[in-house]
């Protein structure tokens, strides 16, 4: 009771609702879309579970075992060498690894089909080379599911890669250190004691990336896929049955959340995995010859595939198109995406201060678990929340319209749907989750004893915000702000299916030139992405190369 | 002399549940309290409610004659005048050691902040440190400045929260007598929270030994541990047994290992049987006596050593042998009785 707030009772009466009302709030949409799956099936639906149901299950899983397997080599094999190899460009490395996260899979997806199609740069390479004609040659088709494995698997081992290297760096060295006395060379220490001990961690950073490549929607859809982002587009917009699409959202959403499970459960275990508290520098193999040049290219080679080449091309094309594509509209569209995403923030870190604070002022469980199912949203797919949000958005329209008409004999028309309003209130259902996370893991610094140090020392509860929360919280605040702003800036569906009439952001209109073939003419919008996507990634590998601990 | 802080019968709790069950006691100014007890007692509460962190139920909290905290009273924390130093210190990352100091000293010229800074922090011995961070700071440097910080204001009271429970052991009591003098220097008043007998003696002029929320009796060390007002005290403080004995006249009682005479009347009657509290200390180990016991158990602890002995009746007991005395398990060593203060218990 003695958080600052506890000083102002009224607030407090209006508090705890409050945070359950914001809870229910944002879980609307993911209930709704569960509601689905009780709902009597119709004829497009029985039709559905005929004919394409069978696919989007077997692409879905070719996609994530695929995916799986590609950021878990990529992923781990690159965080054991940067944390305990030494090798020429290792300090780089470490780092240097996270900036694919900057790529959203849709953009570098559609870099490498310009890079790599029949007309691509690549392909004319080839022919001038060889004098080959049109097929006398095989090359791969990158619109295919080999395609978005390789994409998704090279803009995605980041999470892996990240929470991996993590736990080796966690390691206590003791632990490696008595394997070497049991016997074990360098190499079989990993296989046998490293690698089990960042098990954990490891499943935690591969389920992150397969929540991604299940929520996707644009790379899939330009590659022609079929899975369950673009089965809910079709279903509901091409086949008009709105019931039928939230059905498929509700068998997506499974997937997810045994993904969500699994994460939630390695994190936890990641944490028993602590033998010792004692910490010294990692033993750190010295590679020399070949071996340091293989480890250099086993590395540099994620990262020119990842991010050097596909930004090299997309600064190209912006080169080439900038006359004509940066003008009064595309200045426009930046700004209302910009716009978009700074209010997206803004309301997100209010809330996430809202509901951090109520959860430390009222230290109860049903508290808690409000704000845990408010914290699930991060991992339900934009078009699953698309789904979510206007089904009952719609239903109030209706409702309200009819009422209006009704009595008062007015139409109201459509209020909330087609609103950006229903946009934001897509975009808190995704992402109050990372300024939840953001913003909680700040007040943890934050002592009780603090509060109480302060006013022991004569200072209002109010000055104590000011003088002791403020300072020690800007940080995450601030980080928990620029996380929302780029995933606003990056994200597709929801907005694609939200968005009021000629409201465009930078990602859709990326898309719609992509989806036109204009690739070269979507690159402006694309490189903006990606050039903001860089900053959060930069802010990670600045906490990465001091993350060491006990150092 | 009116007293700087006074407790009347003080009843205080968390929600539902009440913790503190009229406790009472005052000091005076220049005087170092102790609530001594074990954890769940209720002594943090006491400290708390004084800060005003929490409410009074019931009775009221007096500082410098000021009601701060009653049934109708609440006084807000900021307003009483108190420093307080905290288990986990809780000093602010994000100031360095000097403005922490100074985040208390608002409203008086720069100039002033600054001496007092320089005096505080030489009181503690952390003049270097000034513009340090807390992170770079050990455990005991810590405590120093969070001292120097409650201190600063010259607070009325300064009350301590388990304020050594974060440091080594060895460190404790010595901490303990540093702090001590300090605030003897300054004739400041304080009251410090521990679950360690050994902190209190080394830092208090008067203890308050607590249980299940009440004051179970109150005064110097060395009357807690010579005469503990019952068997709780007498087992919390210090080490001891308790044996049975039949009361010979009013001022004697007969034991197992003979006669002891007390200073005072027993409170029981000629006859009656009753407890005598018998700490190690009481049993001298004196290879000329007729009484003798078989050594059960030992422990070497430096200067002496505690001998677990068991007499013929099979009663066991304490004592405390100077060191050179070495004696192996089973083997029958002399014993008597030395008892200054004989503590007896009614038995029920």
């Amino acid at each position: 009771m003695s958080s600052v707030f506890a000083s102002y009772p009224s607030m407090q009466r209006l508090w705890k609702p409050g945070i359950f009302l914001v809870a229910v709030l944002f879980s609307l949409p993911i209930f709704t879309v569960l509601s689905f799956i009780v709902h009597p099936s119709s004829e497009i639906w029985r039709h559905l579970i005929d004919t394409v149901l069978g696919e989007y299950l077997m692409n879905s899983a070719l996609l994530m075992l695929g995916v799986g397997a590609g950021t878990l080599i990529i992923g781990v094999g690159c965080a054991w060498l940067t944390s305990v190899c030494v090798f020429p460009g290792k300090k780089f490395f470490a780092w240097g690894l996270l900036l694919p996260l900057a790529f959203p899979g849709y953009i570098i997806a559609y870099t490498y089909t310009g890079m790599l199609d029949y007309a691509g740069p690549v392909q004319t390479w080839i022919r001038e080379l060889t004098g080959w004609g049109v097929h006398e040659y095989f090359f791969p088709e990158i619109r295919s599911l080999g395609g978005a494995v390789t994409m998704f698997s090279l803009v995605l081992y980041p999470y892996v890669y990240l929470l991996s290297r993590a736990a080796f760096l966690e390691q206590s060295v003791c632990v490696l250190e008595v394997s070497r006395t049991l016997g074990c060379s360098v190499w079989s220490s990993f296989y046998r004691v490293a690698l089990p001990l960042a098990r954990p961690a490891i499943v935690a950073g591969l389920s992150l990336a397969l929540m991604e490549t299940l929520a996707d929607y644009g790379t899939v859809s330009y590659f022609g896929l079929g899975v369950f982002t673009t089965g809910i587009f079709r279903t509901w917009f091409g086949l008009g049955d709105p019931a039928a699409a939230a059905k498929l959202a509700a068998i997506l959403l499974m997937f997810v959340f045994t993904l969500v499970i699994i994460e939630r459960g390695s994190r936890k275990r990641a944490q028993y995995h602590h033998t010792t508290n004692r910490y010294s520098a990692l033993p750190q193999y010295r590679l020399t010859g070949h071996r340091a040049l293989l480890a250099f290219c086993a590395c540099f080679v994620p990262l020119l595939l990842g991010f050097l080449l596909p930004a090299l091309q997309l600064g190209l094309w912006a080169l080439e198109t900038y006359d004509y594509m940066v003008d009064a509209s595309f200045v426009e569209l930046t700004t209302n995406t910009i716009l978009l995403a700074l209010s997206a923030a803004v309301i997100a870190v209010v809330l996430a201060l809202f509901l951090a604070y109520g959860k430390r002022l009222f230290r109860s469980n049903s508290v808690a678990a409000a704000i845990r199912v408010v914290a699930t949203g991060y991992a339900i797919p934009g078009t699953v929340v698309a789904v979510g949000v206007i089904i009952p958005f719609a239903w109030l329209d209706n409702s309200l319209d009819g009422l209006l008409r009704e009595h008062f004999g007015i139409s109201s028309g459509l209020l909330l749907s087609g609103s950006l309003f229903a946009v934001m209130f897509a975009y808190m259902v995704r992402f109050l989750a990372i300024s939840v996370q953001s913003v909680e893991s700040g007040l943890v610094k934050v002592k009780y004893s603090m509060d109480e140090a302060a006013r022991s020392l004569s200072y209002t509860p109010v000055e104590i915000l000011i003088r002791v929360h403020l300072p020690l919280m800007k940080g995450t605040v601030l980080t928990a702000f620029l996380i929302v702003f780029v995933d606003v800036m990056k994200e597709l569906p929801a907005t694609l299916i939200l968005r009021p009439f000629n409201f465009n952001t930078l990602a859709v209109r990326a898309f719609e030139l992509a989806a036109d073939e204009r690739l070269a003419d979507s690159s402006t919008a694309a490189l903006m992405i990606v050039v903001v996507g860089l900053v959060p990634v930069i802010l990670l590998s600045h906490s990465i190369s001091a993350s060491r601990v006990g150092s | 002399m009116t007293s700087q802080l006074e407790v009347e019968n003080l009843q205080a709790g968390y929600d539902d549940l009440q913790v503190l069950n009229q406790v009472s006691f005052s000091l005076q100014p220049g005087q170092i309290g102790c609530m001594l007890g074990p954890s769940g007692c209720g002594k943090t509460t006491v400290l708390r409610t004084i800060a005003g962190f929490e409410p009074a139920w019931n009775g009221r909290i007096l500082i410098d004659d000021i009601e701060v905290s009653s049934r109708k009273i609440h006084l807000p924390p900021e307003q009483r005048n108190i420093g307080m130093v905290f288990q986990d210190f809780a000093l602010f990352p994000h100031l360095r050691v000097e403005d922490n100091i100074r985040f208390g000293l608002r409203g008086i010229p720069k100039r002033e902040q600054q001496s007092r800074i320089q005096e505080m922090l030489a009181m503690v011995g952390m003049l270097a440190y000034a513009r340090a961070y807390p992170h770079q700071l050990s455990g005991g440097q810590q405590q120093r400045v969070a001292l120097a910080r409650a201190l600063a204001p010259a607070p009325g009271i300064l009350l301590l929260d388990e304020p050594f429970s974060n440091m080594d052991v060895d460190l404790r009591e010595q901490l303990a007598r540093e702090v001590r003098n300090i605030l003897k220097q300054e004739n400041n008043t304080a009251i410090l929270v521990t679950h360690d007998q050994h902190e209190a003696f080394a830092m208090a002029d008067q203890i308050c030994v607590m249980n299940e929320g009440s004051i179970l009796q109150q005064g110097s060390g060395y009357d807690l541990y010579h005469r503990p007002a019952n068997r709780f005290v007498a087992d919390f403080i210090g080490q001891g047994v308790i044996i049975p004995a039949i009361v010979e006249s009013p001022t004697t009682v007969k034991t197992d290992l003979g006669l002891i005479r007390g200073k005072h009347e027993i409170d029981a009657e000629t006859g009656a049987m009753v407890d005598v509290l018998i700490r190690p200390d009481d049993v001298v180990h004196d290879d000329e006596s007729t009484e003798s016991a078989i050594v059960v158990e030992k422990a070497f602890r430096g200067a002496d050593f505690l001998y677990f002995l068991r007499l013929d009746s099979g009663i066991e007991v304490m004592c405390l042998a100077p060191s050179h005395h070495n004696h192996k398990i089973n083997e029958r060593i002399g014993i008597r009785l030395n008892v200054d203060h004989l503590v007896t218990y009614s038995r029920n």
